[in-house]
């Protein structure tokens, strides 16, 4: 208890310290901008491009457009919402691939060894190229009477980041077990998937977990650029842009959105280090091999 | 002041990361139908058993910039031709004319000098109905620069988006004469106008109907009011002489051939300038159609773009999509002669006979002037409209 109490007042402080030092540059900070040898350096401090943390907060809770009732809160909130779930779907397709990868390339290992150069190859593609690919092949897409959603190309990004660090990281943790309980299990006479589940996967967690919270901060980039290339309705990667658009006379407004992807962030790698929490409860400290 | 302010902004964001936190878990409604937001349809006529499925692709986000489609899918105008339309939004990957030659789209909005580019790259393109008559760039500079036309660009810093909207510019600096690579300094400009109001940019290139909106409804930090139309001078591209085509509907050339998209064509350019034609003569009815169907523009600045909109294509002495050959050929020569600073041009040779056709256009207004609509927009008169703070 007492190391949540402090964890989450780390958290507190760490936002103060930004807000703090986002003001305290806002008041020494050149108001145009400093420029060294002609090249501008330091950023702006004015209102335009550093607006006031209040004011950023305050647009929350002042209508989207004048003379609609909805206040840009729950826009920001729905985008957001939108985008986790969308998250979630890229990021589950993609622990099912990375975690599949893994398993394939532990067992065999030539598949190991002719597939990992193509892993890393296609993380090499710039995802803004990918996206309208994505797009228009599913556009194309029709199995039976399923018809390819355009939200299922967004997700489908996310899974393209997501699922490198999990394959990745699941191999080296399948890899880890200690070849004295690998030994162990074969003098039993286990079978390979017994192996693999009583002993490779459990040794794999500490490795897993942290290639989990890339895979998913991973997935919620995917899906916000997918947003913002294809322009898909309803998330925060198209309140950004939207907002962006109106930069010039209502700066703060794309703030709100950008916050939003944050938050979307944090959510989502906070929900995989509560998975971790649950799932490391009944297991016995490792005595350091 | 700050103190409670603060501590409000931190509950605040303490709350919403609860929200978001607890409703994290609810991944099962992913499958939420998402389509109905973004493709609005329109409902068939009754007398009109089996409506013809078109999907139009345009260029941008939802805006008046479109109005007189959405104009026209929602007073039943293609409805009326027995048409159910789908209008596909754009976005900053989504290039229309691929869309079309890809074969996702029947029928796609786009500038006349990108369309000819897809074309000369094998995109079997035709543009069939000229719907701007007229261009709509600007380049826009405080008062003091003193740049009232393009000659004066000489020493000034020039914004420019790239990608291809940038060619009046070369093509108004070769006209006066200029060398885009040493006389003056080529800015890449962002989607806002934050680079003019803050003076990296000495005259920033804007659309009437939009960015120049943006300076018009943002505060002038030394007065605390609105800049108003007397801090700027204006060059406009049209009036210099070398505006080039832009938003035009484009159909996919292999199928024209086949009468029946023929025939649908037609139907469809008749519904779009029926459009467009109520957008004139209802200019706040349009705007609110655009505005329920979900953009995120303020009201006073859709009203803005829907005027500014209306004045590029009305009057229209030919009748409203008809392509005019002069207008035509000054884009096609400018396309292929105006460099950019790599020396690259948009085109490398003339575009060929088959890229636009007025046959659509000529019977589609056949139907409209059957109909009493007013194509030509003679005594069209545009209004007046004040922008508010923040295009609200």
């Amino acid at each position: 208890m007492r190391r949540i109490a402090y964890r989450s007042s780390m958290f507190v402080v760490a936002i103060v310290s930004v807000v703090a030092l986002w003001e305290f540059y806002k008041i020494v900070g050149p108001q145009d901008g400093g420029k060294f040898f002609g090249v501008s350096i330091l950023p702006r401090a004015n209102d335009t491009a550093m607006p006031h943390v209040w004011t950023m907060l305050s647009r929350y809770n002042r209508p989207e457009v004048r003379g609609s009732d909805t206040k840009i809160w729950s826009v920001v909130l729905s985008g957001t919402l939108f985008s986790l779930r969308l998250s979630l779907v890229g990021f589950f397709m993609g622990t099912t691939i990375g975690v599949g990868l893994a398993v394939l390339m532990s067992r065999f290992k030539v598949v190991q060894r002719g597939l990992l150069p193509y892993l890393v190859m296609s993380q090499t593609v710039p995802l803004i190229a990918l996206a309208p690919l994505v797009v228009s092949w599913g556009g194309k897409l029709e199995i039976g009477s399923f018809v390819w959603p355009r939200w299922l190309s967004a997700s489908i990004l996310g899974t393209f980041l997501a699922f490198f660090p999990i394959a990745v990281g699941t191999l080296r943790g399948l890899a880890s077990a200690p070849a004295a309980a690998v030994e162990l299990m074969d003098s039993y006479a286990a079978s390979w998937k017994q192996t693999l589940f009583k002993l490779r996967f459990p040794a794999a967690v500490p490795f897993m977990v942290p290639a989990f919270k890339l895979g998913a901060s991973g997935a919620v980039v995917g899906v916000v650029v997918a947003e913002i290339s294809t322009g898909l309705k309803g998330g925060i990667g198209r309140l950004i842009i939207e907002y962006a658009r109106e930069a010039t006379g209502d700066p703060a407004k794309v703030f709100t959105a950008v916050f939003g992807a944050a938050a979307l962030g944090i959510t989502m790698s906070g929900l995989v280090a509560l998975s971790d929490v649950l799932l490391m409860r009944n297991r016995p400290k490792e005595t350091s091999a | 002041m700050s103190k409670k302010t603060l501590k409000f902004a931190f509950a605040g964001i303490a709350v919403m990361s609860l929200v978001v936190g607890a409703c994290g878990g609810s991944d099962d409604e992913a499958t939420e139908d998402t389509e109905a937001a973004t493709e609005e349809t329109t409902a068939p006529a009754a007398e009109c058993t089996t409506p013809t499925p078109v999907k139009l692709q345009l260029q941008w986000f939802t805006q008046a910039q479109f109005a007189g489609y959405y104009a026209a899918q929602d007073q039943g105008f293609y409805a009326d031709q027995c048409l159910e339309v789908t209008i596909l939004e754009g976005a900053v990957d989504i290039t229309p004319q691929n869309v079309l030659a890809d074969g996702q789209a029947d029928f796609a909005i786009s500038w006349v000098s990108k369309a000819l580019a897809s074309r000369e790259g094998g995109a079997n393109i035709v543009n069939i109905a000229q719907v701007f008559q007229r261009s709509g760039t600007l380049q826009v500079s405080f008062k003091d620069k003193n740049i009232t036309s393009s000659a004066e660009f000489k020493g000034k810093k020039i914004g420019n988006w790239g990608y291809g909207n940038e060619f009046e510019i070369f093509a108004a600096l070769t006209k006066a004469g200029l060398d885009p690579a040493k006389d003056v300094t080529l800015v890449q400009q962002q989607f806002d106008m934050a680079g003019l109001l803050s003076g990296d940019i000495d005259a920033a290139e804007a659309m009437t109907y939009n960015e120049y909106a943006q300076v018009l409804e943002a505060k002038n930090p030394a007065t605390g009011a609105l800049y108003t139309a007397d801090d700027f001078n204006v060059v406009s591209y049209e009036a210099e002489g070398v505006g080039m085509l832009q938003d035009a509907i484009w159909a996919d050339g292999s199928r024209l051939e086949d009468p029946a998209y023929v025939d649908t064509a037609t139907k469809f350019v008749a519904a779009s300038i029926q459009g467009w034609a109520f957008c004139r003569d209802n200019v706040s009815a349009c705007r609110d159609i655009v505005v329920s169907k979900g953009s995120k523009l303020g009201a006073s600045h859709q009203l803005w773009q829907m005027n500014e909109v209306n004045k590029l294509i009305w009057p229209a002495a030919g009748g409203a999509g008809m392509i005019d050959a002069a207008a035509w050929d000054r884009t096609s020569s400018l396309s292929q002669t105006a460099k950019n600073l790599e020396g690259g041009t948009v085109l490398t040779k003339a575009p060929d006979a088959g890229a636009y056709t007025n046959d659509i256009v000529t019977a589609a207004l056949a139907m409209l002037d059957a109909m009493g609509v007013d194509t030509t927009g003679s005594g069209y008169m545009p209004e007046t409209v004040e922008l508010l703070e923040g295009g609200n």
